[in-house]
C-alpha cells in the first residue's frame, strides 16, 4: 500500500495547528503549524523527545489543554466537526463516545474508590440508554475482549487489586467501550514492564485491527513505533520534521533529526568484545537474603533477595537486568552498603563488609560509588554543584583548596564547564545533572561504580551521550561497573556479562553475547522477545540500513 | 532565595505587615530616647484623656499610656522572639531525631509530642508560670514548652520525607555521618516551611505573653500590653483609652506578623507559587 491509495477520508485531519504556551515558557509555541492526517483504520505514531509538544497535540484533540495553554491557530477536523471551534457540550458528547483516550499512568486513570466494573459501566451510562442488565453484559464482554482473566470476578474488583498491566487493560476496555472511530493513546505502556508492555501493545493492535479504529499513538520509544505503527510522524521542538510509512521512516529516514534519534537507539545485539581474561574477583556477593517486613495490617512481607550470589571481576561491566520488583535495585543498594542485608556476605577485595558498623564502613565506601536513576532527586537542590562534588573528598579529609582543583578536573572529565561549580542543580538539564552525579561518584576515585538505571530517565539522544561518557570514563580510569537496568538494549551495549533477575533470584548469568544468542532460561527468552521493536529489527536485520 | 524575596515583595499585604512591624520595632528601639523616665514613672495627673499633654492619656496612677505602649513593645517582641526561637530549636531537634531515625525514637518522641498537644496549652502555661514564679524567664520557659509540639511534628514530616530521597542516600554512600546529613542537607531543605511556620508562631507567642501578663503572671518589672489592659479594665467605661491603645497595639502587631508569615509561606512554598 502506498499513499496514493488513500483509505477514504481521514479519521482526523490536523491542519496548521499551533498551540501557544503561556508567556515565560521556553518557547512561544508548544506546537507550530502542524499538518497531519490520520488514515482510517491505521495507527499513527507521533514520536518526539520530552518537550517536543507531542502530548500537547493529544490534549488539544481532546480539548483538555492545561490552563493558560491555548490553540492559537489551525483546525482539528474530525468528521464534519472542527474540534477547535466545537463548544464544551459537543466535545463532551464526542469524548469517550467517538474519541477514546488512554493515558500513561493507569493508576490515576481509575478512581480508587469505585469498583472497576462500575467505572467501565459509567461510560455506557453516560453515552447510551441501555438497561442495567444489558450494560453489565457489555462490560463483562469488554473485559473478556481485552483478555482479562475471570471477567465476572474482576467486575467487582477495586483498582488497587489489579496489576499495572490489568489496570491498563481496563483503561483500554473503557476507551474502546463505545467503539470510537478514533483512539488517542498518550504513552500508554511507558509505565509498564517490557513483558507487560509487549502484551498490551499486541492486544491494542489486535483490537484496533478488529474494529478498524484509527489510533493516534504518542510515544518516545522507537521500539514501540516499530511494533505498532502504520505511519510515523516525528516532532522536534513543536515542528513536524518527518512523516511517512513506518518502514520508510525507520529504514531510510530523511531528516537529520530523525536519523540522529534512530542512531541513538541501541541495537539489539551484543557487540563483539575483546575476549581476554578478566581480572580477579573484586566484589563478591554470597547467598544474600533480604526481606522487607509486611507493611500495615493485612500486608505481606516482600522477599526482595532470595539467595543471590554473584561476582564482579576487576575491569568488567556486569549488567543486572530485570523488571520492576525483581530486586535489582535492592541488590545494588545492598552491595554498596546503603541498605542492610538480612543474611549472606559481601566481600570487597576479600574483606567482609556485611556486618561492619557505619564508622568501620567508611574507608570501604570510597572504593564503591553509586550513580542514581533520578537526576532530579539525587542532587541536593540547596547546594552548589561544586559543593556537591567536593563533599566526598571533604568527608575523607581533603583540604578545601585541594577540592577546588579536583572539582574543576572532574567537571572537565564529565564534559561540563568549570563555571558549573558555582551554579545550582536546577539550572541544568536532566543529562547534565546525570553528569554531575557521575562526577560526584568519581570524586572519591572509586574502583567500582554502581549505576542504578542511570539513563532510564533521559531522552534517547541524551541517553546515548551519557552511556558514551560512562564507557569512556570506565576505560580511562580502569573502573569495574555494576550496571542496573531494565532495558536489554542498553544492557547488551554496555555490559560484558549479564545477570537476569526475577522475583529476587538470579535466573541466568553469563557473557552478554551468550545470553543474547542462546538464553537458557525461559524468562530470559521472554524478556528478549518482549523488547520493543525486537521483531521488526530481526525481520529487517538482513536489509541494508541507510 | 532572591526569587522568594521578590515574590514576597510583590505581596502587598505582606509588605504592609512588614511596614507595621518595622514601626513597632523602631518604637521599641527608641523607647529610652522617647520616654527616658521609663514606663512605670508617674508622669502627671491620673486618668488624663488622650490629646493635650499626653498623646494617649494617663492611667489610674498617672502613668503615661504612650510610654507603656512603647516599653510594652519591647517586652512583647523580646519574649516573642526568644520564646519562638527556643520553641523552634527544641521542636526541630525533637522532630529531626524522630524523622531521621524513625523506628523506636520516633514512636517515643511522637507520643510525648501528642501528650503535650492534648493538654490545653494556655492552662499548662499558666500552671508552669505559677510554679516557677512570675518573671520574664519563666514566661519564656512556659511558652516554649507549650509551643514546640507543632514545630516538632512539621520537622518530623519534612525530615522523614527528605530522608528517603536519593541525594541523602548518595551522601550516605560518600561516607557522611548523621550530623553532616542532618545539618548540611536536610535542615536547609526544610528551612522554608520552618521559617514560615516559625514566623506565625511569633504572633502566637505575643498573644500568650499578653494573656499571661493580663492574669498578673508577667514579669512585674517589665511593662507589658497585657498588664496595661488588666490595669485599665476596671475603668473601661470612664477611661476607655487605658485598655484600648494596648489592645490596638496587640492587634496591629499580631496581624502584621501573621501577614508576614503568610507572605513568607507563599513565597517559600513551591506548591503555592505561580498562583
Amino acid at each position: 500500500m502506498n499513499d496514493a491509495f488513500a483509505l477514504g477520508p481521514p479519521a482526523l485531519s490536523i491542519e496548521g495547528l499551533s498551540i501557544a504556551l503561556p508567556p515565560g515558557a521556553d518557547r512561544p509555541h508548544a506546537v507550530e503549524q502542524l499538518d497531519l492526517k490520520l488514515n482510517p483504520g491505521e495507527i499513527t505514531c507521533l514520536v518526539g523527545e520530552s518537550g517536543s509538544g507531542k502530548s500537547m497535540v493529544a490534549r488539544a484533540v481532546l480539548g483538555l489543554l492545561p490552563p493558560r495553554v491555548r490553540i492559537a491557530a489551525g483546525a482539528l477536523r474530525f468528521g464534519a466537526t472542527d474540534l477547535v471551534q466545537a463548544d464544551e457540550t459537543r466535545l463532551r458528547a464526542i469524548r469517550g463516545a467517538e474519541i477514546g483516550m488512554i493515558f500513561q499512568e493507569p493508576m490515576t486513570a481509575l478512581n480508587p474508590l469505585h469498583r472497576v466494573g462500575r467505572q467501565v459501566d459509567e461510560v455506557f451510562r453516560l453515552h447510551t440508554d441501555l438497561s442495567r442488565r444489558a450494560r453489565r453484559e457489555r462490560v463483562v464482554q469488554l473485559l473478556a475482549d481485552v483478555h482479562l482473566p475471570d471477567p465476572e470476578r474482576l467486575y467487582r474488583a477495586y483498582p488497587h487489586q489489579l496489576s499495572g498491566g490489568q489496570r491498563q487493560r481496563m483503561v483500554i476496555a473503557m476507551a474502546l467501550a463505545l467503539g470510537p472511530k478514533l483512539l488517542i493513546a498518550d504513552e500508554p505502556t511507558t509505565a509498564l514492564d517490557v513483558t507487560t508492555q509487549a502484551q498490551i501493545l499486541a492486544q491494542l493492535r489486535e483490537l484496533q485491527r478488529e474494529r478498524g479504529t484509527s489510533v493516534l499513538f504518542i510515544t518516545h520509544d522507537f521500539g514501540v513505533v516499530a511494533d505498532i505503527a502504520d505511519r510515523v510522524a516525528v516532532l522536534q521542538r513543536g515542528r513536524l520534521v518527518e512523516e511517512g510509512r513506518r518502514d520508510d521512516v525507520l529504514r531510510s529516514p530523511v531528516h537529520p533529526y530523525t536519523r540522529l534519534l534512530l542512531a541513538a537507539v541501541p541495537r539489539l545485539q551484543a557487540p563483539r568484545r575483546r575476549a581476554g581474561n578478566l581480572g580477579p574477583p573484586l566484589l563478591e556477593a554470597r547467598n544474600l537474603r533480604k526481606t522487607y517486613p509486611r507493611r500495615g495490617f493485612g500486608g505481606s512481607a516482600t522477599v526482595a533477595l532470595d539467595d543471590v550470589s554473584l561476582v564482579l571481576r576487576r575491569g568488567e561491566t556486569l549488567g543486572l537486568v530485570g523488571e520492576s520488583g525483581s530486586g535489582k535495585s535492592t541488590l545494588a543498594r545492598i552491595l554498596t552498603c546503603l541498605a542492610r542485608v538480612d543474611s549472606g556476605e559481601i566481600l570487597l577485595g576479600g574483606e567482609a563488609l556485611a556486618r561492619l558498623g557505619r564508622r568501620q564502613l567508611r574507608p570501604y565506601r570510597r572504593r564503591m560509588q553509586m550513580v542514581f536513576q533520578d537526576p532530579y532527586a539525587s542532587l541536593d537542590p540547596r547546594q552548589r554543584v561544586g559543593d556537591i562534588i567536593a563533599e566526598g573528598p571533604l568527608i575523607h579529609g581533603m583540604s578545601r583548596a585541594a577540592t577546588r582543583a579536583r572539582v574543576a578536573e572532574l567537571l572537565n572529565l564529565v564534559g561540563l564547564q568549570e563555571t558549573a561549580a558555582e551554579r545550582y542543580p536546577h539550572e541544568f538539564s536532566g543529562g547534565q545533572r546525570q553528569r554531575i552525579g557521575i562526577a560526584r561518584a568519581l570524586a572519591l576515585e572509586p574502583e567500582i561504580l554502581v549505576a542504578d538505571e542511570p539513563v532510564s530517565a533521559l531522552d534517547v539522544s541524551v541517553q546515548a551521550q551519557v552511556l558514551q561518557l560512562l564507557a569512556n570514563i570506565k576505560g580511562k580510569l580502569g573502573l569495574s561497573m555494576l550496571f542496573v537496568t531494565h532495558d536489554l538494549r542498553v544492557a547488551l551495549q554496555v555490559c560484558d556479562r549479564i545477570a537476569v533477575m526475577r522475583a529476587g533470584r538470579i535466573v541466568e548469568m553469563g557473557e552478554a553475547a551468550d545470553v543474547y544468542a542462546a538464553p537458557s532460561h525461559p524468562y530470559t527468552r521472554a524478556l528478549f522477545a518482549a523488547v520493543p521493536g525486537a521483531h521488526w529489527e530481526q525481520s529487517h536485520a538482513a536489509e541494508p540500513v541507510s | 532565595m532572591q526569587d522568594a524575596l521578590l515574590r514576597f515583595a510583590r505581596n502587598r499585604l505582606a509588605l504592609l505587615g512588614a511596614v507595621v512591624l518595622l514601626l513597632v520595632l523602631t518604637m521599641a528601639a527608641a523607647a529610652p530616647v522617647l520616654y527616658p523616665a521609663g514606663a512605670f514613672a508617674l508622669a502627671g495627673p491620673p486618668l488624663q484623656p488622650p490629646g493635650g499633654r499626653f498623646l494617649l492619656g494617663t492611667d489610674t496612677l498617672g502613668r503615661d499610656v504612650a510610654a507603656g505602649i512603647v516599653y510594652g513593645a519591647r517586652t512583647s517582641l523580646m519574649i516573642g522572639v526568644v520564646a519562638t526561637l527556643a520553641a523552634v530549636v527544641l521542636g526541630v531537634l525533637i522532630g529531626a531525631v524522630a524523622g531521621y531515625y524513625r523506628g523506636k525514637p520516633d514512636l517515643a518522641l511522637m507520643r510525648i509530642t501528642e501528650l503535650f498537644q492534648t493538654i490545653p496549652s494556655f492552662i499548662l502555661a499558666i500552671l508552669l508560670v505559677a510554679i516557677l514564679s512570675p518573671s520574664a524567664d519563666s514566661e519564656i520557659a512556659a511558652i516554649t514548652l507549650v509551643s514546640w509540639p507543632g514545630i516538632a511534628r512539621l520537622a518530623r514530616g519534612e525530615f522523614a520525607s527528605l530522608g528517603g530521597r536519593e541525594f541523602v542516600l548518595a551522601c550516605v554512600g560518600l561516607g557522611a555521618g548523621d550530623g553532616r546529613i542532618v545539618f548540611r542537607h536536610l535542615l536547609p531543605n526544610c528551612a522554608s516551611p520552618l521559617i514560615a511556620v516559625g514566623s506565625l508562631l511569633v504572633a502566637n507567642v505575643i498573644l500568650f505573653e499578653s494573656g499571661l501578663s493580663f492574669l498578673g503572671l508577667g514579669d512585674p518589672n517589665l511593662m507589658s500590653w497585657g498588664l496595661m489592659i488588666s490595669a485599665g479594665r476596671e475603668v473601661l467605661r470612664s477611661a476607655w483609652w487605658i485598655c484600648t491603645f494596648p489592645g490596638l497595639a496587640i492587634v496591629a502587631t499580631v496581624l502584621a506578623i501573621n501577614l508576614i508569615g503568610d507572605g513568607l509561606n507563599e513565597a517559600l512554598n513551591p506548591r503555592l507559587r505561580d498562583r
